[in-house]
C-alpha cells in the first residue's frame, strides 16, 4: 500500500513524461516466493501532487467534471484527457485492463464460473479463453469457497489469480477463505507467503434481480485485516483499478456494479493505472462535500445538476477506495466545505457509510458545521417488485432535499 | 488414444471417429479432455477447430463406453448430458455400502515382519534409517514439547503421537519441490525436509527467530523455503489451496505435485468436497492424504460419517483412491511414492486414506480420557506402535541396534532440551511486528494505530509485557 502523503502540498522534481512506457515495468519475479519488487516510479500529473507507492504509477484525474454517464441533455462522456482516446463500455474497459495485464505478465490468470469460453456472465472475460487457453482462464465447478481457496493456493506459489464471483453476494460462500486465509496468511506466515489475488465481481441493486442477487456487502469485508477494497464506477477507473489491483501485492477486492457495465466513455490509448487508495474528485465545489461511490455517483451527479440550478455548489467525491478510505482527499474537502453528505447503496446499519461517518467525525470533527448525514438503503432485503426496489435505493430527489437541509 | 465404440455398421459413426481424431492433434490427454458444453448425440455434425487448444472439439468420443454386445432392447443406450448410460427395467438402488469394506494395504505385520508376497517400493538402508530416526525424533520432540506445556513453559501444543509413520514415511516419498499444505498434525514432514528442532522451538515460543515472527500459536509452522505452507487453524481450508497450487504447477508443467493432509473430521467440511471435485475436474496433481485417526477431538468416526471411511468418497468425485495402514511405514512410503508418480505423470489427483490412531489428546487443551478409555489409548500406544513395527523390520535387516537406538534417543533428547533452553531465552519479536506484513507496506491507519499503542505503553509501562521489546 502506498504511503499517502498527508497534507503534502509540496511538489517534487518530476520527470517530464506524461505517459507510462510499459516496457520499463519489470514483471514480478516468479522464482522466489517472498520477493516483492519495490519500484518507485513517479509520474507527472496535472496538479503536481503525487503519491509514492510500492511500484504503482498514479495518475490523478484532472480537476474537471469527469462525466461518465450521460445525464439527460449533456453530451456523452468527455474524456479526462487532452488527447482523444478510444470509446468503450465499462465491461470492455475491465476486459481491456485484464487482457493487458495478462499479456504483460504470464502469471496472471482468471478463475471463476463461466469465465472461459462463455466469456463470463457479464462478458468481462469475453475472448480471453480463446486467446490465453483454458488453463489461464479457468472454468470452475460451483463452489465459491473452493475456487477462492484455489486462487489463494495458486497465489502463494507465484500466480496472480483474478477470481471472479458471478455476483458479489456469492462471496459470502467464500468468506472463510477470504477472511482466514486471504487476509491473514501474509501476516501469520511472517511475510513468507504473499497472496496477490484480485477478487472481483458485480454487486449492488440491479433491475429486479431479487434479494439474493442484490447484495451490497462491501462493509462485511471491511473489517478483514490484510485486504484492500476498491469500487469502480467509470470505464476509466474500472480499467485503471483493475490493472492496479492485479499489480498489487496485497489481496484486493474490486467491486463492480451490475447496472454500470454498459456505461460508455472515452479512455486513453496509452497505458495508465489508478491508485488503489485514492478517491476521485468528480466535481469540485464550495458548499458541501458529497461522498459516494459506485452507482450512487450517478444519482449524486444527477442531483448535482438540480442543485446547481438552485444555486448550490456541491463538491462530489467518488471515494473509490473503500478500504482504506482516502482521508486525505476527504479531509481536504471537509476542511473546505464543512458539511458532509454520504450517499451510498449499502444498508443503513453497518454499511460503508456508517464507518465513513465514524472516520470523519473522529478525524475532522472540528471542521464540521453540521452533523454528517448519510443516505443509505433501508435495512430490508431488496424486494423484487420494481417499484419497491426503486424505493430501497437512494434517489436524486432525496439527495437534493438532504443537501438543502444540511446547507440551511 | 484408443476410442472404444460399440460395434456399429453405421458409416457416419466411423467418419465421426476420424473427425474426433483430427481434434486430438496434440495427442496429449490433458489437452483433449476439455468438455464440450453441449452434449451432442454422436452423429450430429461436428465443427473441428484449427486451434489445438480450442474447446470446440467434441470430446464425446471419449465418453463412449466399451459396451460391446449388440444393439437390442435390453442394451439400449441414451445420450443424456454427461455421456451414455444403459437402461435397466428394474429400479436398482446402489447399496449404501459394500458388503466388504475396502481392504487396507499393508506390508509389515503387527510385529514388523514383512508379509509374504507383499509388494512395496524397495528402500535403501540409508533411507530406512533416516525414516526411523526421524520418527524417533518426532516422537521425542512431541513428548518434550508436551511436557514443556504441562510445566507452563509453552502455552499450547498438539502432538502427532501415533502418527509418526504417516508423517515421516509420506514425506520421505516426496521431493523437496512438492508443495505441502498441512492441517496441523504433520510437523514430521517439515522435520524430514530439514527443519531443525531449534526452528520448531522458535515457532512454539514465538521468539524473534520464528519465521512467523511470533504471530501464531505453537505448532502453526510454515516455511516457504521448504515448500511447507503456513498452518492455518481452520479445518480443511488448505484443501482448495492445495488444488490451486497444483493448478499452478500444472500450468508450469513442473515435475512436482502438491500434497495436503487432513483428518477424518476434516473430510466433513465443505472445502473437502469442493476441493476433491475441483481437483478431479482440473486434473490437478494433488495428493489428498487423510489421516483417519478415529477421532475429531471427542467425535469418533461413527459420528463423523456413515460411509466406509474416507477412501470410498474418492470414487464419488472420480478420484483414484487407496486405503493404507498408516502405522506401517513401508506401506505408507510405497503408497505415497506410487501416488505421486501417478499424480504427476497422469496429471490427476489421488486420495490416500491412512488408517491410524490418535494416541495423544487432541491438544494440550484436551483430556481424551474423558471420552475414551485409557486402556484403548495404551493399547494403541504399545501394541500397535508404528515405531516399534518399523524398528523390528530394520533390525531384522541388520540396519539398527539397541545401541543405535539409545544413542539416537539420548542425542535427540539433549538437542531438544537445548533447543528449548535457547528458545526460551531468545528475545521476542519487537512491537513493530504486530503491524507489519498485514499489507506489503503499512498503511496510514496502521501506522497511526501503532503510534497510539506506543503512547499507551509510555503512559502505562507496568502493564506492558517486559519480554517484548518495543
Amino acid at each position: 500500500m502506498s504511503a499517502i502523503l498527508q497534507g503534502a502540498g509540496a511538489t517534487t522534481a518530476l520527470s517530464p513524461f506524461n505517459s507510462i512506457d510499459s516496457n520499463k515495468l519489470v514483471p514480478p519475479s516468479r522464482s522466489s516466493l517472498s520477493v516483492r519488487s519495490k519500484r518507485s516510479i513517479v509520474v507527472a500529473g496535472s496538479d503536481g501532487i503525487k503519491s509514492f507507492g510500492s511500484g504503482l504509477i498514479t495518475r490523478r484525474s484532472e480537476p474537471l467534471i469527469a462525466n461518465a454517464v450521460a445525464t439527460k441533455g449533456e453530451n456523452a462522456a468527455t474524456s479526462t484527457l487532452s488527447k482523444p482516446g478510444h470509446e468503450l463500455l465499462l465491461f470492455e474497459a475491465l476486459q481491456e485492463g485484464l487482457e493487458e495485464e495478462m499479456d504483460r505478465d504470464p502469471h496472471v490468470c482468471v478463475m471463476g464460473e463461466d469465465v472461459g469460453h462463455y466469456g463470463g456472465s457479464y462478458k468481462v472475460t469475453k475472448g480471453l479463453a480463446d486467446k490465453f487457453g483454458d488453463l489461464r482462464v479457468l472454468d470452475t465447478p460451483i463452489c465459491e469457497n473452493a475456487f477462492t481457496g484455489m486462487g489463494i493456493g495458486a497465489a502463494m506459489t507465484g500466480l496472480r489469480p483474478v477470481i471472479e464471483g458471478m455476483n458479489m453476494g456469492f462471496l459470502l460462500l467464500a468468506f472463510n477463505q477470504i477472511s482466514n486465509n486471504c487476509g491473514m496468511l501474509h501476516y501469520t506466515s511472517g511475510g513468507q507467503f504473499t497472496i496477490p489475488v484480485v477478487i472481483r465481481g458485480p454487486g449492488g441493486v440491479g433491475r429486479q434481480l431479487g434479494a439474493e442477487h442484490s447484495q451490497r456487502l462491501e462493509s462485511y469485508f471491511q473489517s478483514i485485516p490484510g485486504i484492500q477494497m476498491v469500487a469502480c464506477s467509470t470505464p476509466y477507473n474500472a480499467k485503471g483499478l483493475m490493472k492496479a489491483a492485479i499489480r498489487s501485492e496485497n489481496p484486493v477486492i474490486l467491486f463492480e456494479h451490475v447496472l454500470l457495465y454498459n456505461l460508455k466513455e472515452s479512455i486513453p490509448d496509452e497505458e495508465y493505472i489508478c491508485n488503489l487508495e485514492e478517491a476521485e474528485m468528480v466535481r469540485p465545489g464550495e458548499h458541501i462535500t458529497i461522498l459516494t461511490y459506485s452507482r450512487m455517483r450517478y444519482h449524486v451527479m444527477q442531483a448535482a445538476k438540480t442543485l446547481v440550478n438552485k444555486g448550490y455548489d456541491p463538491e462530489v467525491i467518488d471515494i473509490r477506495s473503500l478500504k482504506p478510505f482516502d482521508l486525505h482527499t476527504i479531509g481536504n474537502s471537509v476542511k473546505k466545505t464543512h458539511r458532509v453528505l454520504i450517499v451510498e447503496e449499502c444498508m443503513r446499519t453497518g454499511g460503508i457509510g456508517a464507518s465513513l461517518t465514524a472516520a470523519i467525525n473522529e478525524n475532522f470533527h472540528d471542521y464540521l458545521d453540521a452533523p454528517v448525514m448519510c443516505l443509505s438503503s433501508q435495512d430490508v432485503p431488496t424486494p423484487y417488485a420494481g417499484t419497491l426496489e426503486e424505493w430501497t435505493v437512494v434517489q436524486p430527489a432525496q439527495i437534493v432535499t438532504a443537501v438543502e437541509q444540511l446547507c440551511q | 488414444m484408443a476410442l472404444h465404440l460399440r460395434s456399429s455398421s453405421s458409416k457416419s459413426a466411423f467418419v465421426n471417429i476420424l473427425r474426433h481424431n483430427l481434434c486430438f492433434g496434440f495427442g496429449s490427454p490433458s489437452h483433449a479432455t476439455r468438455h464440450l458444453r453441449r452434449n451432442l448425440p454422436h452423429d450430429a455434425p461436428i465443427r473441428v477447430s484449427q486451434n489445438p487448444i480450442s474447446r470446440l472439439c467434441n470430446t464425446m468420443a471419449e465418453k463412449l463406453s466399451s459396451i460391446g454386445g449388440h444393439e437390442d432392447a435390453s442394451n439400449q443406450v441414451m445420450d443424456f448430458p454427461g455421456g451414455k448410460v444403459t437402461f435397466t427395467p428394474e429400479p436398482q438402488f446402489i447399496s449404501e455400502s459394500n458388503k466388504e469394506r475396502v481392504p487396507c494395504y499393508r506390508v509389515l505385520d503387527d510385529n514388523g515382519q514383512q508379509i509374504t508376497n507383499s509388494q512395496f517400493v524397495q528402500i535403501s538402508e540409508e533411507l530406512a534409517v533416516k525414516i526411523y530416526s526421524d520418527m524417533v525424533t518426532l516422537q521425542i520432540m512431541d513428548n518434550i514439547f508436551y511436557e514443556a506445556q504441562r510445566q507452563g513453559r509453552l502455552s499450547f501444543y498438539a502432538t502427532a503421537i501415533g502418527e509418526e509413520a504417516i508423517n515421516i514415511a509420506s514425506a520421505a516419498a516426496l521431493t523437496p519441490e512438492d508443495v505441502i499444505f498441512p492441517q496441523y498434525r504433520e510437523p514430521g514432514v517439515l522435520l524430514w525436509r530439514g527443519f531443525t528442532l531449534q526452528e520448531f522451538a522458535n515457532q512454539c515460543f514465538g521468539n524473534k527467530s520464528d519465521y512467523g515472527k511470533g504471530r501464531q500459536m505453537p505448532v502453526h509452522y510454515g516455511s516457504n523455503k521448504l515448500n511447507y505452507f503456513t498452518v492455518s487453524a481452520t479445518i480443511a481450508t488448505q484443501l482448495p489451496n492445495a488444488v490451486g497450487a497444483a493448478y499452478s504447477l500444472k500450468m508450469d508443467k513442473k515435475d512436482a505435485c502438491t500434497v495436503t493432509y487432513f483428518g477424518d473430521g476434516g473430510s466433513s467440511e465443505g472445502d473437502f468436497h469442493g476441493a476433491l471435485n475441483f481437483a478431479a475436474v482440473m486434473e490437478a496433481p494433488v495428493l489428498f492424504i487423510c489421516r483417519n485417526n478415529g477421532w475429531a477431538i471427542s467425535t469418533p468416526t461413527s459420528d463423523q460419517f456413515r460411509s466406509d471411511g474416507v477412501v470410498v468418497k474418492g470414487r464419488a468425485y472420480g478420484i483414484r483412491s487407496i486405503r493404507v495402514d498408516g502405522n506401517d511405514a513401508l506401506a505408507m512410503y510405497s503408497a505415497v511414492h506410487s501416488a505421486r508418480e501417478m499424480a504427476i505423470r497422469e496429471q490427476r489427483p489421488i486420495l490416500i486414506e491412512a488408517l491410524t490412531y490418535r494416541v495423544g489428546h487432541h491438544s494440550t487443551s484436551d483430556d481424551s480420557t474423558r471420552y475414551r478409555s485409557a486402556e484403548e489409548i495404551e493399547w494403541w500406544n504399545k501394541a500397535r506402535n508404528p515405531l516399534s513395527r518399523f524398528r523390528n523390520w530394520i533390525e531384522s535387516k541388520g540396519w539398527w541396534s539397541d545401541e543405535a537406538e539409545s544413542d539416537l534417543r539420548s542425542r535427540i533428547k539433549k538437542e531438544m532440551l537445548e533447543a528449548l533452553r535457547v528458545s526460551e531465552k531468545t528475545e521476542k519479536p519487537n512491537l513493530e511486528n504486530m503491524f507489519s506484513d498485514v499489507y506489503d507496506v503499512p498503511p496510514s491507519n496502521l501506522r497511526e494505530q501503532e503510534l497510539l499503542v506506543r503512547q499507551t505503553i509510555k503512559s502505562h509501562p507496568q502493564d506492558y509485557p517486559s519480554d517484548v521489546p518495543l
